[in-house]
């Protein structure tokens, strides 16, 4: 692949723009007297913070990075000489790998110390111990949010009222604490005015995956629309301005009847539309989607792109709400979602983008996600009369990515579903 | 001279390269078989050439059998050409091993002993010419169908007496070996029907009379066989050396589907299939007509497959085939906790430095590989009636006996079908989708 030249659309460049000069803020930080606060993609209060001028460090996203730019196998090694076993999640190695190692963003910039950890306890009980680890490194502050689990599907009042007590009680004040400033609930409003533009725009994105062809691949390209607005960028201006230019881009796919754009262009003849469960592989990120794409298979949607919260499941911050949204949205992430919440789901998006089929890719070391995904996978096939695929890999730990395997039953089973296709059986 | 259509299917697994040909009607006219060794482009010409081979001798067989007269001669003419033929392929190749031991010897590193060494290698495999007969007599039992297994077996067996510790040791004889077999695998040679039949026939007629005096008509027939266009309709590959093949996108299929339609055409009532091969497990479910609804297959690790046979086997200094029968002699079978190959080799040693024995133990990893399957089956879909077991590890006698117990308990009474061309059932639905596709496109 490395021949191709990777064709980078405006909104790309963009985001890529945003990330590097959001690197460039942590690293400038100590010297600006600007505090900083770790805290997780689901559930993340990003208005929030930046109402307190706190700027967001999201370990999950370093990870990740860190995969995609070949840095976590070293990470990752770093971790194990500490004592890390090789089941324990691959991020929170890759984190703990990278802090040892002089904490250097995956851009090469320094990152700050925490000046606070605020731990958003959403469906991951890694989460905890991750930040346990966290404070034993820095020696700062933690504040944990305790976001109750979607047990029945539901989000009861009094859950809402729950979470809304702790962030007044003890989120908020410490967050006054760190940054010195009062909250501002003006301030934090104006911000979440913002997150609904960029919301909206998302969500069309999203969806337009129900066209035939896709304009866009929801999971391969989908991790890249998901990057702003589940990072540090919801409730900015440069986040409104991000899906703003995104969505001008799908538009004009659309109208010229385009397929998703791949590292090698547009994608050829849509054959396969497929629903994807599960986080994807960074280290092998672009081989494995081209193993998709070589056969014409789009995913049109995806349970991933939801870790950071279920937008086109209607959900919107709102202004005049301020943490009562925030509450619901931190309660309404995927991984925060019990067992039945997700199969409804994944069902409702089979039947609702039209899909073919569906598949798993299961990562052991991610339990919020991997535990029950056979039970899912048999209730999906059940319930929808389609056949489900199932493959494994990993995050960030390139070890366990075993290329011919997963090229092996990904496309043993398009031709799977191409035989059905054909014989019209289970139609 | 007549044409008749065929259907190719290859198999290009990681330790053995299947190829069948089927006919028009989807019955096999030949099968062939090679290790996979490092170059699958030559195991799969390999292969092919085999299943040509055979298909002719269908043929053969085909015609002497409108001949009634004949019958009662080409009972036995018709098998001992093709034994004759396959020892004149052995011969072929023992001739390019000589050339590639004495390129091997003329190394500079043997400069001191060059001339020894030649002489050496002249009279191992003059020592192997005369042996060769032997192997492809009527009644002999062949160790292997590899020419290099069965090579290595006789000539580490001469290399010991004509080896000495002074000027021309074991291990020099070993390495030029090692060498010469690798060229000689990774070339195809010619095993063809054409290069070697017209001598098979000659030596043939003439080792017996009653072959003798109806010599003409034997030669007719096999002229008129000879002589069949044999027209390559379809060709369908798979296997994990899939994308090696020269063939367009469209005529390769994933060896899911290839075993399950195999399977089912072998056993038309299967529903669910077990595949273990050299370096995956497959669990497949499979509908009414062969088609693929759901599978699962060993994820990152190998563990528990058919190369965990061979490791063993290894290991304990055994062939491969030997495994099974020594298992199934076991009393007590003994626990194996490691489907890690390499922790269950260190496990068996440490069972057997405890003073277990060799057979109990085998029993636990013959278990234990099955174990490992059950898991598969279970998250495929369960075991559904009729069971088919395919692969390679289905000809092992103990694993059958440790899945035929687990499937009973977990699934009760299911018929278990085993087909003794087990082996090529991925070739087999290969060569099903070439003649599939060849029916849709008419």
């Amino acid at each position: 692949m490395s021949e191709h030249s990777v064709e980078k659309e405006q909104s790309m460049l963009l985001q890529k723009q945003m990330i590097a000069g959001h690197y460039q803020a942590l690293a400038r930080a100590p010297e600006e007297g600007r505090k900083t606060v770790y805290t997780f993609v689901p559930g993340n209060l990003t208005e929030l913070l930046r109402s307190f001028d706190l700027l967001p460090v999201l370990p999950e996203i370093n990870a990740l990075q860190s995969g995609m730019r070949k840095l976590s196998a070293g990470y990752i090694a770093e971790a194990e000489k500490y004592g890390h076993s090789e089941d324990v999640c691959t991020y929170v190695k890759c984190d703990i790998g990278m802090l040892k190692k002089g904490n250097i963003s995956p851009t090469g910039t320094q990152l700050p110390n925490p000046d606070l950890l605020l731990l958003s306890y959403t469906g991951c009980f890694t989460f905890m111990k991750w930040f346990e680890l966290l404070r034993q490194e820095y020696d700062c502050p933690v504040a944990m949010l305790h976001v109750p689990y979607q047990a029945d599907g539901k989000i009861h009042p009094h859950h809402r009222d729950y979470v809304v007590e702790q962030l007044r009680s003890e989120v908020i004040p410490m967050l006054e604490k760190i940054s010195g400033r009062r909250y501002d609930e003006d301030r934090l409003r104006a911000s979440l005015a913002l997150s609904v533009y960029a919301e909206d725009d998302l969500v069309w994105v999203l969806e337009s995956a129900k066209n035939t062809p896709s304009p866009i691949d929801a999971y391969f390209g989908g991790v890249y629309y998901i990057g702003p607005i589940f990072s540090a960028f919801r409730g900015t201006p440069e986040g409104v301005e991000y899906y703003r230019t995104l969505r001008q881009e799908i538009e004009a796919r659309l109208r010229d009847g385009l397929g998703p754009i791949t590292p090698e262009g547009s994608m050829g003849r849509e054959r396969y539309r497929l629903v994807v469960e599960g986080p994807p592989n960074w280290t092998s990120f672009r081989e494995f989607w081209k193993m998709f794409y070589d056969e014409g298979a789009v995913v049109v949607a995806s349970s991933y792109t939801k870790v950071g919260g279920l937008y086109d499941r209607g959900f919107r911050h709102d202004p005049d709400r301020p943490l009562e949204s925030l509450a619901e949205y931190c309660m309404g992430c995927y991984t925060n979602l019990g067992l039945p919440s997700r199969v409804e789901l994944l069902e409702s998006y089979i039947r609702e983008y039209h899909a073919d089929g569906f598949m798993i890719n299961s990562v052991k070391s991610c339990n919020s996600f991997s535990a029950g995904q056979l039970l899912m996978l048999r209730q999906l096939e059940e319930r929808t009369g389609i056949p489900g695929g199932f493959i494994e890999s990993d995050l960030v730990d390139p070890r366990y990515f075993s290329s011919a395997n997963i090229k092996n039953r990904i496309e043993s089973y398009l031709q799977m579903l191409e035989q059905k296709r054909g014989t019209k059986v289970g139609a | 001279m007549s044409a008749t259509k065929i259907y190719v299917g290859i198999d290009l697994g990681s330790t053995t390269t299947k190829a069948i040909i089927l006919n028009g009607a989807g019955d096999v006219l030949g099968r062939g078989i090679t290790n996979s060794r490092s170059n699958y482009d030559v195991a799969c010409a390999v292969a092919r050439q085999e299943a040509f081979v055979r298909a002719r001798f269908a043929l053969i067989r085909t015609v002497l059998g409108r001949e009634a007269a004949l019958a009662a001669v080409a009972k036995g003419f018709l098998p001992a050409l093709e034994r004759t033929f396959h020892l004149q392929q052995h011969l072929d190749q023992l001739d390019r091993l000589r050339q590639a031991l004495r390129q091997a010897a003329a190394a500079p590193r043997h400069r001191d002993c060059r001339e020894q060494l030649h002489d050496r290698v002249e009279s191992i495999v003059a020592a192997m010419r005369e042996k060769a007969p032997a192997l492809y007599g009527e009644l002999a039992v062949r160790k292997s169908d590899f020419f290099r297994d069965l090579a290595a077996a006789d000539y580490m067996h001469l290399a010991e007496q004509h080896s000495d510790p002074k000027r021309v040791t074991f291990d020099t004889l070993c390495g030029l070996f090692d060498a010469a077999i690798l060229s000689v695998e990774n070339s195809t040679g010619d095993g063809s029907f054409e290069h070697h039949i017209s001598a098979a026939l000659d030596r043939t007629l003439a080792s017996r009379p009653a072959w003798k005096q109806s010599a003409e008509q034997l030669r007719a027939a096999v002229e008129t066989a000879r002589l069949i266009e044999l027209k390559e309709t379809g060709t369908v590959g798979t296997g994990y050396g899939r994308q090696r093949l020269p063939f367009p996108k469209e005529q390769i299929r994933s060896e899911i589907l290839c075993h399950g339609l195999g399977a089912h055409a072998l056993f038309p009532r299967t529903a669910t299939v077990l595949d273990i091969g050299g370096q995956d497990t497959k669990a497949i479910q499979v509908d009414a007509n062969g088609i693929v609804t759901s599978f699962q297959m060993n994820d990152r690790c190998a563990a528990g497959c058919g190369r965990y046979l061979g490791y063993i086997a290894d290991e304990m200094n055994l062939g491969l085939h030997e495994l099974g029968p020594l298992a199934q002699q076991s009393r007590r079978r003994v626990k194996i906790n490691s489907t890690c190959t390499v922790f269950a080799g260190a496990e068996l040693r440490d069972r057997l430095s405890l003073g277990q024995r060799r057979e109990d133990i085998l029993a636990g990893l013959h278990r234990a590989i099955i174990l490992r399957a059950m898991s598969l089956l279970a998250r495929s879909g369960g075991v559904r009636q009729e069971f088919t077991f395919t692969g390679g590890v289905a000809r092992n006698p103990a694993a059958v006996d440790a899945l035929r117990g687990l499937i009973k308990e977990n699934y009760g009474q299911q018929t278990l079908n085993i087909s003794p061309d087990s082996i090529y059932t991925g070739a087999l639905g290969a060569a099903l989708f070439a003649l599939r596709g060849d029916r849709e496109a008419a």
